[in-house]
């Protein structure tokens, strides 16, 4: 398909602006421009034709199934989509003044006493942009803890599992902590023996997901919290798989002392096709101070912003946050109620309902009941077929569905991590285990095909290595090369797909 | 209740070929001790209809720019957004879609951001774009980071008259990435190469911002040869809408252009979801932070677009990644590509200078002093109320328009100083309006 600027005339437009008889703007001859962009030229019919071409060719949980571990790939209430778009919040400026603001400041009032409900924490500041945000700014609160306690330089590491999502370690490193990692043991829990041996006075915390990568609930979590509370330290609750426990269990209640929610995953904000998402984080009260700045707070019925945090880490990002998202979750978490629970328990219901039909196919390297996600491995097709994880993933999408994440965990051989979700029908869960059969039997008879796929998207099997080769990654106009032809090496890269 | 699908009897099959006889029974693995003993304290369910008359009920709380004649900028914008951003929003391919790891599936969303790459390196004059970061303010921290690892450098320089949502944002990611920050004050509201030029010795590299805070110009180009003789890598904080009729910093010697892509596509929302741009030239793309779009071909030849170097990014590299970003913002980028592409290079030009010509009608309609008499200013400019600016912006919104932004907020020393902002969205009645309000 034809990129927007190949279908570019000049001189054709779309857009044109209110026309006042004024002076015209001067720019200083040195600050002017000298070159226009080249923006597209199009006229309106085209542009909509172009994207609508696009989105066409864009695969969504509106499509289909969208089994991508560790994503919550759920249904987007529509909604959702008609509050956010209300003019009191579209069109409101952030910098309005309080009195002027008070709904907004009321719903993110409320939205944080949900979240450190669904927590069991004390405080939230809802500022971070997305969940990887949300673990710096973890982070940071680890940081300002510590040197509010005279450890700054002290506490140095923090430890993660070796199940853990990358955004875990470089978000270790980006907060200038140094990384530890723990293993994982033959149950799928944290490995308390290297735990032991890897927790002292150094350490200024653990970061984990819970239920883990691998979709399991650590068995020994309280013990993990004593081991780490024992030394002074803090536990840090990546909030990726918060889908499997609201109203179930509370990370707070679990030991956790900051959480992350990703409101783009469990609270159902639609991803956009990798964004916009939002990160809160949730405390215990020792950490309360340090929380990002301004704060919303209540004042009996007033709302406002409180700047007057003398020991917080600061900004994060602009303003207090991506309100849409807020108003979007918002919506989400009222049309539940305290049912949400019941959300948790259909998304653990529907992931065992597919274990259960799949176990017997595709290799299972813990055998336990999962939470709201499992992790099987392709490694008997790679060892008796010669087939992939990757070649399954690809396969998929002949038969209609997004594959799952896949090669995550690391810890996982030929990994294959899925997720249905809550919202997903029965019908659709046995039409994916029935493709995941039939998939397994083609391994076998035809392996050909699997290696091909997919045979029925807009392009093939595409060459990554040529991509990160090349590095092309804007149009060249004139002198755009034409890549058909030139020869690659190297065979397909094996990378997380997902997560 | 909720979105779920599932009838009585599905979960009876289902629980039975798992083999389990309750729901409970799945959550044997958490102990007994941390599982809620009760239900969760939240209000009861609602349905639709009682949702949407809440939703309703609170944005009426809120004061709109439709509802109060707005000069208020400072670094968010009430620009028009066209019609086909919303009907191109609203296709659930892309608003239903995650990251898209599997390109087969995912070729609309990855041409998009290609797409966007394309026209952020045509605004900035830069060779590479991310696929967008979080806002304006993170793409700045974001800056300091590629900034230090390029140069080895500690020290990052910026700008007063940067706006100071990003300078808080950098100050709060310093102690992390192990920076200082130096701040250079303005000299009458715009930057003194000079001070650039001592505070940019053994710096990572200097920020300052086109147009500035206050809306005046900057010496730009002064500005980025300042931190170049010193080895500083020159970045620009620039509004897209002004890139129309203002150079790109890539055409006057900046290693990065970083900005708030919020006044092209998006609505204000009460400060987010937006997007942020970052782009740089072609030395840095294996240091740049986040997603990225690259072209290739598939097994047949054709050509496709797949997400490209990911050997930067933290899902390969983990502890050794250039950043933690997972998400960005694809679908505010989508609508500042759509909404660039709906104006075109004319369009964007026009806008320009229609906001430009606007704001400088209004000051000549205010009469009031201004802040920086001898300083071309863009779409925004600082005047002197003669009392304290936010008793004027409280005056003001009772009779129904929103002055601008009070700088005493973020500097000292400006008590009465007002910044106000004009848009293409105001009329020159509108700013007759705003004279009259003010003068009263």
């Amino acid at each position: 398909m034809k990129l927007i600027f190949e279908k570019s005339q000049q001189g054709r437009r779309a857009g044109t602006l209110p026309s006042h008889d004024l002076p015209p703007a001067e720019v200083p001859e040195e600050l002017r421009r000298r070159e226009a962009p080249r923006l597209p030229e199009l006229a309106e019919p085209e542009i909509v034709r172009h994207f609508t071409a696009l989105a066409d060719r864009t695969f969504g949980v509106d499509t289909g199934f969208y089994p991508l571990g560790s994503c919550t790939m759920k249904h987007n209430p529509r909604v959702n989509e008609r509050v956010v778009a209300l003019p009191g919040f579209r069109d409101l400026h952030p910098l309005q003044e309080e009195d002027g603001a008070q709904g907004a400041l009321e719903l993110m009032w409320r939205l944080q006493e949900i979240l450190a409900e669904v927590c069991g924490l004390h405080a939230v500041s809802l500022q971070p942009a997305a969940g990887s945000q949300g673990e710096l700014t973890g982070l940071m609160l680890m940081r300002a803890y510590f040197a509010d306690r005279g450890e700054g330089e002290q506490r140095k590491v923090v430890i993660t599992a070796d199940t853990a999502h990358g955004t875990n370690p470089a978000s270790v490193t980006m907060a200038g902590f140094q990384l530890q990692k723990v293993e994982t043991d033959s149950r799928g829990n944290l490995d308390l023996d290297d735990l032991r041996a890897k927790v002292n006075a150094e350490t200024a915390g653990l970061m984990l997901t819970n239920p883990s990568t691998l979709g399991l609930f650590d068995e020994h979590i309280e013990e993990v919290a004593e081991i780490f509370h024992g030394v002074g330290a803090l536990l840090y609750y990546d909030g990726a798989n918060l889908n499997a426990v609201c109203g179930i269990s509370r990370p707070g209640d679990m030991g956790f002392d900051i959480v992350h929610i990703n409101l783009h995953k469990t609270f159902s904000q639609p991803h956009g096709g990798g964004g916009p998402g939002g990160g809160p984080v949730a405390v215990r009260d020792i950490l309360e101070p340090f929380l990002p700045a301004p704060a919303v707070v209540r004042d009996v019925d007033e709302f406002r912003l409180d700047y007057n945090r003398p020991k917080s880490i600061g900004k994060v990002r602009g303003y207090t946050g991506p309100f849409g998202v807020f108003v979007r979750s918002y919506a989400f978490i009222r049309a539940y109620g305290p049912e949400l629970r019941r959300m948790s328990e259909v998304a653990v219901l529907n992931a065992n309902y597919m274990l259960g039909r799949l176990k017997g196919t595709y290799d299972l390297p813990f055998e336990r009941l999962c939470m709201h996600e499992f992790v099987l491995s392709a490694r008997n097709l790679k060892r008796d077929h010669g087939v992939n994880a990757l070649d399954v993933a690809k396969r998929l999408m002949d038969y209609g569905f997004h594959p799952p994440t896949i090669y995550f965990p690391l810890i996982v051989p030929e990994a294959l991590m899925i997720e249905p979700t809550e919202t997903e029908p029965k019908e659709t869960l046995d039409a994916f285990c029935d493709a995941m059969e039939k998939i397994a039997k083609e391994a076998a008879s035809d392996p050909e095909i699997l290696k091909e796929a997919p045979h029925r998207r807009p392009v093939r099997r595409l060459d990554e290595v040529k991509a990160a080769k090349r590095a092309i990654v804007k149009y060249g106009f004139d002198e755009h090369p034409n890549l058909r032809g030139e020869p690659s090496e190297g065979g397909a890269v094996e990378v997380q797909k997902g997560a | 209740m909720g979105y779920l699908s599932l009838t009585d009897s599905d979960q009876e099959a289902m629980l039975a070929e798992i083999g389990v006889s309750s729901i409970d029974e799945l959550f044997q693995d958490i102990p007994e001790a941390l599982r809620l003993d009760r239900a969760l304290d939240l209000e009861p369910a609602l349905s639709e209809q009682q949702l949407v008359a809440h939703l309703e009920e609170l944005a009426r709380k809120n004061v709109h720019t439709g509802r109060e004649l707005s000069f208020l900028g400072a670094g968010i914008y009430d620009h028009y957004v066209p019609a086909i951003v919303d009907a191109i929003l609203a296709r659930g391919e892309f608003l239903t879609a995650y990251t898209p790891y599997q390109p087969e599936m995912s070729q609309g969303v990855l041409q998009a951001i290609f797409e966007y790459q394309t026209v952020i390196c045509e605004l900035t004059g830069m060779d590479v774009s991310n696929a967008s970061g979080y806002d304006g303010t993170t793409v700045a921290a974001d800056a300091c980071y590629v900034a230090k690892h390029t140069t080895g450098r500690t020290k990052v320089v910026l700008a007063e008259a940067l706006n100071p949502q990003v300078r808080q944002v950098v100050k709060t990611y310093a102690p992390g990435f192990g920076l200082e920050v130096v701040e250079i004050p303005h000299t009458d509201g715009i930057t003194d190469p000079d001070d650039v030029r001592k505070a940019a010795e053994g710096a990572a590299c200097v920020i300052f911002q086109q147009p500035n805070f206050f809306g005046c110009l900057e010496p730009a180009p002064e500005l980025a040869a300042a931190a170049n003789e010193a080895e500083a890598l020159a970045v620009a904080h620039v509004d897209p809408v002004s890139l129309g009729v203002l150079e790109a910093p890539g055409r006057y010697g900046c290693a990065i252009a970083i900005g708030e892509g919020q006044g092209a596509g998006n609505y204000q929302s009460y400060g987010g979801p937006h997007y942020g741009f970052i782009a740089t030239r072609s030395d840095f793309i294996r240091r740049m932070p986040g997603r990225i779009v690259g072209e290739t071909t598939d097994t047949a030849g054709e050509r496709g677009y797949v997400l490209t170097l990911q050997t930067r990014e933290q899902h390969i590299r983990r502890e050794k990644a250039t950043s933690n970003i997972t998400t960005n913002q694809t679908l505010l980028a989508l609508a500042g590509l759509a909404h660039l592409s709906w104006l075109g290079p004319q369009g964007l030009r026009e806008l320009g200078e229609t906001c430009m010509s606007l704001a400088a009608y209004a000051k000549e309609q205010l009469g009031l002093p201004l802040v920086f008499p001898e300083r071309t200013t863009f779409k925004e400019f600082a005047v002197r109320v003669g009392r304290p600016a936010q008793e004027a912006i409280r005056a003001a919104r009772e009779q129904g328009v929103h002055p601008g932004y009070a700088l005493k907020r973020d500097y000292s020393g400006m008590e009465d100083a007002l910044l106000v902002c004009v848009t293409e969205k105001r009329s020159p009645a509108d700013i007759d309006r705003l004279a009259e309000v003010l003068a009263a």
